[in-house]
């Protein structure tokens, strides 16, 4: 790589951060120094790689583990002892024990700052703009909305990160998502990121980072960012990111692991220089306008099946593409759905507000503001992500405002987005989700998943069906 | 890692794109130690029922249930980054899949662990695929030093793959090795960088 020819051109957002991790270059492959690697419970394969094969952590300092995969969402009280499957209990234990072994830094059960692997690192300033890093978690991609390259990986090329402090990439291709204009009343971040992966397609950003820009994500909070950036990989993208800016500075400043002093001015300087030069080049581009955009729900098996809340249920036989049709009635036929019929009349069992796409403390507002309206006809969970969201929101008294609307307050974790800590759906249950997946079975063995924003997920709970939360906030 | 060169092998057909890792290997299944409990867990909900019996899937039926290769359709391991839904290939006996497209990470999983993803057109796959069906039981042959796939009938298609992870699948090479020995260039990457951005280290 001729690194004078490419300083010379414009660069990216993602050319500064790439060339800057350069080790080596071997073969068409680089050598890229990861500043740290976020791992949960799941990681179990990776330390199981390291043991047998007699290996430490490299630089434990730069490695971070979260115990959110497997805890449970009640009866927190009684710490790790108060889960009571045993294989499930194993797996945190593992995480400590792992954790402590190689001496990396630990957010456990008991920590007042426990949380989702992508909800505690932005809180606590680890997040920061110009960083790689690697997550054992696909929606590791979150964290790019502070402007660094972060994507997920992996068992054998986590254990190789924390070996190594080190992961071999080849360069990917560009995309710029520009998305311009004022959002509409009652549309959220996770409407716009829902409309661009029905747009581009599930596979629509393989091979590519993405680089959110235009004047909606300008306007946009760092927690809309980080629900944007976190779905990236639904539209196949390992990573999606955000020019940093003076929301991303004011939001770390006085994080604790945010520079401080003079070192902040420096750090700062240097994010400064981060954004896209005038005239860098993508290898493609796509635009919104975020004025078409109205609240999304999905109704299929995949992220990109879904549409306007205002719209049907599509029909198979009208798609021409007769492996399109076939996907599309499979999808329809488990999620026990009619061809043509309103994305309004579908009547769920559950609802679920939380996820490291949707449980900060804007999505809990949002969904309290919702609440405020009506009470819960369905069970309905919020589970914020971490436990400074969830101090956070009962400051404001958002707990009393869910509790008085029949809804459940939950404790932190992953919950009823992988379903594995043991909450889940029976089969057949049908559930509006502020999640990221509804692949077959995501929420439990038989369950069907309608994605939603927190608004329109507290809206289905006071209805009992998928609703245009639009209609609910006007009349109040 | 057990290195990959040839393989003459039957070969099951799966119509139907955007395969994600959930249904490869639902994740109530992610805390199993890697081994052979894999091999009943790929497409488990796809191919058991809740008390264990078996349902129709095409990797429960002779001969698809021999398969060591699958030819599959695009957007093959979408979604989330479990390595165990290519233990489960792995152990069920897949030692390669076909496909028009694989999303990123589930692709880098494969060559992490000696199964070889290659990539043929749509028109392809969908002849193959075809082929499979109208011939149970009928084998393909890949050679990855030649990178060739060749049906049943004979037909010959080559693909590309990186050089590198060409050499570590016929080598059984995992990437460790080859990281350490550029530990002088890590450790003066890393002196530098310290010092530019200190605050990182404070």
């Amino acid at each position: 790589m001729n690194q004078t020819a490419r300083s010379a051109s414009p660069q990216t957002l993602v050319d500064k951060i790439w060339n800057r991790h350069v080790v080596v270059e071997d073969g068409g492959e680089l050598l890229l120094h990861v500043d740290r690697a976020f791992i949960h419970e799941g990681a179990s394969h990776a330390f199981d790689k390291l043991a047998e094969e007699g290996r430490s952590v490299a630089r434990p300092k730069q490695v971070f583990a979260f115990a959110d995969h497997y805890v449970p969402t009640t009866g927190r009280d009684k710490g790790v002892d108060g889960i009571a499957n045993a294989e499930i209990r194993n797996m945190v234990l593992q995480l400590h024990a792992n954790s402590a072994k190689h001496g990396i830094t630990l957010f456990g059960i008991d920590d007042p700052r426990q949380g989702i692997l992508h909800i505690v690192p932005p809180e606590q300033g680890i997040t920061q703009p110009g960083l790689l890093i690697c997550g054992a978690d696909s929606h590791t991609a979150t964290h790019g909305a502070f402007g660094c390259i972060a994507f997920g990986i992996g068992a054998s090329e986590m254990m190789h990160v924390m070996a190594t402090q080190a992961i071999w990439q080849r360069r990917q291709k560009s995309m710029r998502i520009t998305i311009d204009g004022e959002l509409g009343f009652g549309i959220s971040p996770k409407d716009i990121i829902l409309a661009i992966i029905a747009k581009i397609g599930v596979d629509g950003g393989t091979g590519h980072i993405v680089e959110y820009a235009g004047s909606t994500l300008r306007a946009m909070s760092m927690e809309g960012r980080m629900t944007v950036c976190n779905m990236s990989i639904e539209a196949g993208a390992r990573a999606g990111m955000v020019a940093p800016d003076e929301t991303t500075f004011s939001y770390l400043q006085g994080r604790p692991y945010a520079p401080k002093g003079a070192q902040w001015d420096e750090a700062l300087a240097a994010w400064k220089q981060l954004p896209s030069d005038e005239g860098a080049r993508y290898d493609r581009e796509v635009a919104l306008n975020a004025a078409d955009i109205a609240p999304m729900v999905t109704w299929g098996t995949n992220p990109a099946q879904g549409g306007p809340v205002t719209g049907v249920v599509p029909n198979p036989r009208e798609i021409k593409d007769a492996i399109i049709a076939q996907e599309v009635a499979s999808a329809i036929e488990y999620q026990g759905l009619t061809p043509g019929m309103a994305l309004c009349d579908i009547e769920v069992d559950k609802v679920f507000i939380g996820s490291c796409t949707n449980s900060r403390i804007e999505d809990i507002r949002a969904a309290a503001q919702v609440a405020k309206l009506g009470k819960a006809v369905v069970p309905a969970w919020i589970v914020p992500g971490s436990q400074l969201v969830k101090r956070q929101a009962e400051q404001e008294g958002l707990d009393t405002i869910f509790r008085n609307a029949g809804f459940e307050w939950r404790e932190p974790g992953c919950s009823l987005c992988t379903a594995i800590n043991g909450d889940q759906l029976r089969p057949g249950e049908r559930c509006a989700s502020t999640s990221n997946r509804n692949f077959k079975g995501r929420q439990g063995t038989g369950g069907r998943t309608h994605l939603v924003s927190p608004a329109m997920a507290a809206a289905a709970a006071i209805k009992g069906k998928l609703t245009d939360v639009r209609e609910l906030l006007k009349n109040s | 890692m057990t290195p990959f060169t040839t393989i003459t092998a039957i070969a099951a057909p799966i119509d139907e794109p955007n395969v994600d890792t959930n249904q490869l290997c639902p994740t109530r299944f992610n805390k199993v130690p890697r081994g052979p409990a894999y091999a009943r867990i790929l497409f488990h909900d796809r191919r058991f029922n809740a008390d264990g019996s078996e349902k129709e899937h095409i990797l429960n039926a002779e001969p698809f249930n021999r398969a060591q290769i699958i030819v599959a359709d695009r957007n093959w391991g979408s979604g989330s980054s479990r390595e165990s839904a290519v233990y489960a290939l792995y152990e069920f006996g897949i030692r390669c899949v076909i496909a028009p497209s694989f999303a990123d990470i589930h692709l880098n999983n494969c060559y992490k662990n000696g199964l070889l993803p290659v990539v043929l057109d749509e028109a392809q796959c969908e002849a193959l695929r075809k082929q499979l069906r109208e011939h149970p039981g009928s084998t393909i042959s890949v050679d990855l030093a030649a990178q060739t796939v060749t049906d049943a009938q004979g037909k010959t298609h080559g693909f590309d793959i990186h050089p590198v992870r060409k050499k570590c699948l016929l080598e059984g090479l995992d990437d460790i090795a080859r990281t350490l020995q550029y530990k002088d260039a890590f450790d003066a990457f890393e002196a530098a960088y310290k010092k530019e951005r200190a605050w990182l280290y404070a």
